[in-house]
């Protein structure tokens, strides 16, 4: 080990980065939702300068990355963790622009909407903020049993998202003049769904780093 | 022998679909009573870059230079095993060494011109093999030289000493002697260690080049090099072959943690 002992330092370093990041991101999501149930439009401008510190964690982690990459001529497992670390980064990265994107929501929504808000939309958070949780921890132990078990809560963050679609455009039928609201619900449903969808890269991320081949786990 | 069972078809698995010009079976070395190669199975694909890679001592220039038989001339030195070349054993007593060396030619870590002009570096063993008239030695100098990438730069200085040359040219010079006496095998033992990074991509370049023509078996330390230019790489470890695969496979998803741990640098 004492080889390349600098070298390991370095990806130790870039793998606290992505936990940071990655809580970061869970931080945001649970933030947003609940400034869009709350219509806390103070705690949703958190959320957006927030994002602001995520995307910089993220731009860190890549130079760090792409310069030990040029440094280091890293290969097989080496070379796949960098680049699955700069995979993940950009996972969460976009994760945590749907969080800040469901703050924007509540913006647009503003203080008295008076749009019922889908108790199913405080379900998904509370799914995607497992999955997050577990790719997380799939990722800090290279676990690929963990990762596997993203795919099933991936379909049920689906499932509720198609059924909270339905009912909202149920709803735009018979209340059609408060489309403009209802659609910043069904946004918000989708960019839960798609927070969901980045958690199960990162599963996928993680079986090729320790598979050393691609899977697709949706 | 199970073991060595298993491991002959796999390595035979591996370049079915190639034709291959060495086939090692079985193969131990010792010198006095050390023992350098262990039970080496392995086929060397005909027209394809093969890298020898692993730590100092590992047993991979001892396996080399087996392949020309230049052991032959180190004191005390024992073999067992077959090594087949063209289908025939390298060992069998009608084999005349002088002929194996013609077909397969070696090139050392550092340039070793004869202390002559560059043209008689070339022209010395297609004389020596009985070539007399000037013309014809005069086209297998260029042609030779022009294999070797390195025409067009001493053309107009044929006749000056080869020591006058840089380092990377008196490689390419040594190589184009090697191919004067149209060998089908290329060893190559460490080609480019003593030179910079420049004359090493050329070098690197020109064997990606000769491949269409001959075969070449290349012991590198450099892993970069063994992953940039081979098609096949071998990883021996203390006499051993752990693993011989794609090069593209062994530096990106090997099987062997011991091939893990060398190429990512954990020991070596």
């Amino acid at each position: 080990m004492a080889a390349r002992g600098q070298f390991q330092v370095e990806l130790d370093k870039i793998k606290i980065l992505i936990i940071e990041l990655a809580h970061g991101a869970e931080k945001s999501l649970s933030q947003a939702v609940e400034a869009l149930y709350n219509s806390d439009l103070e705690l949703a401008k958190e959320v957006i300068a927030y994002d602001k510190l995520l995307d910089k964690k993220d731009l860190e982690i890549n130079e760090t990355a792409i310069l030990l990459i040029a440094k280091q001529q890293p290969v097989a497992s080496d070379l796949r963790r960098l680049i699955v670390a700069i995979r993940i980064s950009s996972d969460l990265e976009r994760m945590a622009d749907n969080a800040k994107n469901i703050a924007k929501s509540t913006i647009h929504l503003g203080k008295d909407h008076g749009i019922k808000i889908h108790s199913e939309l405080k379900d998904m958070r509370d799914i995607a903020l497992k999955m997050i949780d577990l790719s997380i921890k799939a990722y800090e132990n290279e676990d690929i049993t963990l990762a596997r078990k993203l795919a099933e809560l991936d379909d049920l963050v689906d499932g509720m998202y198609s059924k909270i679609l339905t009912e909202l455009l149920e709803e735009t039928a018979t209340d059609p003049q408060k489309i403009q609201h209802i659609m910043q619900m069904a946004f918000s449903g989708r960019y839960i769904e798609r927070f969901g969808d980045h958690a199960t890269n990162i599963g996928e991320n993680i079986m090729y780093l320790v598979k050393g081949e691609s899977f697709n786990l949706n | 022998m199970g073991v060595a069972m298993m491991d002959k078809k796999f390595v035979s698995n591996i370049v079915e679909n190639d034709e291959y010009i060495f086939n090692i079976e079985d193969f131990n070395l010792w010198y006095g009573s050390n023992q350098a190669i262990y039970g080496v199975n392995l086929t060397i694909p005909k027209n394809k870059i093969t890298a020898v890679i692993g730590p100092s001592g590992c047993g991979k220039s001892t396996l080399l230079k087996t392949l020309n038989r230049m052991n032959d001339m180190i004191p005390g030195v024992k073999t067992s095993g077959q090594i087949l070349y063209q289908d025939q054993d390298i060992f069998r007593k009608k084999q005349m060494v002088e002929e194996l060396r013609t077909q397969v030619g070696m090139v050392f870590q550092k340039p070793n011109p004869f202390p002559k002009s560059i043209y008689e570096n070339i022209a010395y063993g297609p004389r020596i093999h009985g070539i007399k008239k000037k013309k014809i030695l005069d086209e297998i100098v260029e042609k030779s030289l022009r294999g070797a990438a390195i025409w067009d730069e001493v053309k107009d200085r044929l006749n000056q000493n080869a020591y006058s040359l840089s380092g990377g040219q008196q490689q390419r010079v040594c190589i184009a002697r090697c191919l004067a006496i149209e060998p089908n095998v290329l060893l190559m033992d460490e080609p480019t260690s003593a030179l910079d990074p420049i004359s090493t991509l050329k070098i690197e370049e020109l064997i990606k080049d000769l491949k269409d023509k001959y075969t070449i078996i290349i012991v590198t330390h450099n892993m970069q090099q063994a992953a940039r230019i081979s098609d096949k790489t071998a990883f021996m470890l203390n006499g051993e072959l752990v693993e011989f695969t794609d090069t593209d496979t062994l530096f990106s998803n090997p099987k062997d943690k011991r091939t893990e741990d060398y190429i990512t640098g954990r020991f070596g």
